[in-house]
């Protein structure tokens, strides 16, 4: 590890800010919250590595080979380093606070409910607590609460389905992990 | 019933995810591959859940399968996520997260049939098929002592099977299902993973028919 104030780190933020996440293109890898940590190393032979951890949203998330390699190949193109490894993380767990506010707001502006912030700065939801996974879903079209859970699990492992009772739409929502 | 299609494709999902991020772990503790610990070996070369004996009939009893199996996970996943071995702790942390909408769901759908007089009828007859097998989550795993001692299985199965037991009976008897009977009971504490069933080597068949078909392909 270099010292914090390496250039270069800026540059690769800039870079993984570009990376669209392959399954809802409005936000990118970093507002999804995936990337754990970077640094560059040196290893062995005199050259130096770029190693990037990458936290699946879902365990099962068969997006994340796609996402791995999209990372990979575009910290490659910079050339900030002789090698670059990206590899699953799940030292810190991602959680869907993980989700910046910019990205919130770019899933609610194409359609997706953001989900509520309920895990923040505690190691999981309480056990027993399921309903706080689903309570309070705004719906994103008109912003009535109005909404109910039409079931729990989505087109995709991380979107669960709701209907708004005010405005008549079904909606999506980002999963509250 | 295509929301329900969608939210079992969705459940298996997760666990498929779940299996092979735990057969990736094992695989480099062994200098193996993956694929091959999951898909490569022949049916009596498994080690799996007694559950997996038996065929599907109906849906109160893949909702009462489900249900046993959901909630004996979730209290075996509290256990590992204290693992001593770092890595265990870490993704079976990351795995309960996950786990907690298959209990919310399957906890849904146990108390939906509960209510109707046919159904309920239906989950207990599955409940009583079942609960031997159910048990066996819980028989003791090989080298448990060693395990035990470091810290790498952090609770012991016995211990694990008396919390699963004391959660899910009240709520079983709430519902007017039964619990296991005391035969039930005597016969979970053998090692029920290593006996098999042609349905579950019908199921084998199944899982590896992709793999089986051109093997070491890259997908």
């Amino acid at each position: 590890m270099v010292a914090a104030a390496d250039p270069r780190e800026a540059v690769v933020w800039a870079a993984l800010d570009e990376i669209p996440d392959p399954e809802i293109p409005a936000i990118s890898v970093v507002e999804l919250g995936v990337i754990g940590a970077f640094g560059f190393e040196h290893v062995a032979g005199g050259s130096e590595r770029l190693t990037v951890d990458l936290l699946p949203t879902f365990v099962g998330c068969p997006a994340i080979d796609m996402m791995r390699e999209q990372i990979g190949d575009r910290l490659r193109e910079l050339d900030l380093a002789d090698e670059v490894e990206v590899r699953l993380s799940f030292a810190i767990p991602w959680t869907s606070d993980r989700i910046s506010p910019q990205g919130r707001e770019k899933l609610r502006a194409s359609g997706f409910a953001p989900p509520a912030l309920v895990a923040m700065g505690a190691p999981s939801v309480p056990d027993g607590d399921l309903l706080s996974m689903v309570s309070v879903v705004i719906c994103p079209y008109c912003g009535s609460r109005n909404t109910t859970l039409e079931n729990a699990f989505g087109p995709t492992l991380c979107r669960a389905i709701y209907h708004c009772a005010n405005c008549r739409q079904p909606f999506e929502q980002f999963k509250v992990v | 019933m295509l929301e329900e299609d969608v939210a079992t494709s969705s459940i298996s999902q997760d666990e498929i995810g779940h299996a092979r991020a735990l057969y990736e772990m094992l695989a480099e503790l062994t200098g193996q591959d993956a694929d091959e610990i999951a898909f490569g070996r022949a049916p009596d070369a498994y080690r799996h859940a007694a559950l997996m004996n038996h065929a599907r009939t109906d849906w109160a009893f893949t909702v009462a399968r489900r249900y046993l199996y959901e909630t004996a996970d979730a209290v075996r996943l509290e256990a590992l996520a204290r693992s001593s071995y770092e890595p265990l702790a870490q993704l079976t942390a990351k795995m309960r997260r996950e786990e907690r909408y298959h209990l919310m769901h399957l906890d849904a759908w146990l108390r939906r049939l509960a209510a109707n007089a046919d159904a309920s009828s239906r989950l207990t007859s599955a409940l009583r098929a079942l609960w031997t097998d159910a048990l066996a989550i819980f028989s003791p795993v090989p080298g448990e002592e060693v395990l035990a001692r470091g810290g790498e299985l952090p609770e012991r199965m016995d211990s694990l099977r008396a919390r699963w037991l004391d959660q899910v009976s009240p709520v079983l008897a709430d519902l007017g299902l039964p619990g296991p009977t005391p035969d039930d009971l005597a016969a979970g504490a053998e090692d029920g993973r290593t006996r098999r069933t042609d349905d579950f080597r019908w199921l084998h068949g199944e899982f590896t028919m992709v793999a089986a078909a051109e093997r070491g392909a890259t997908w």
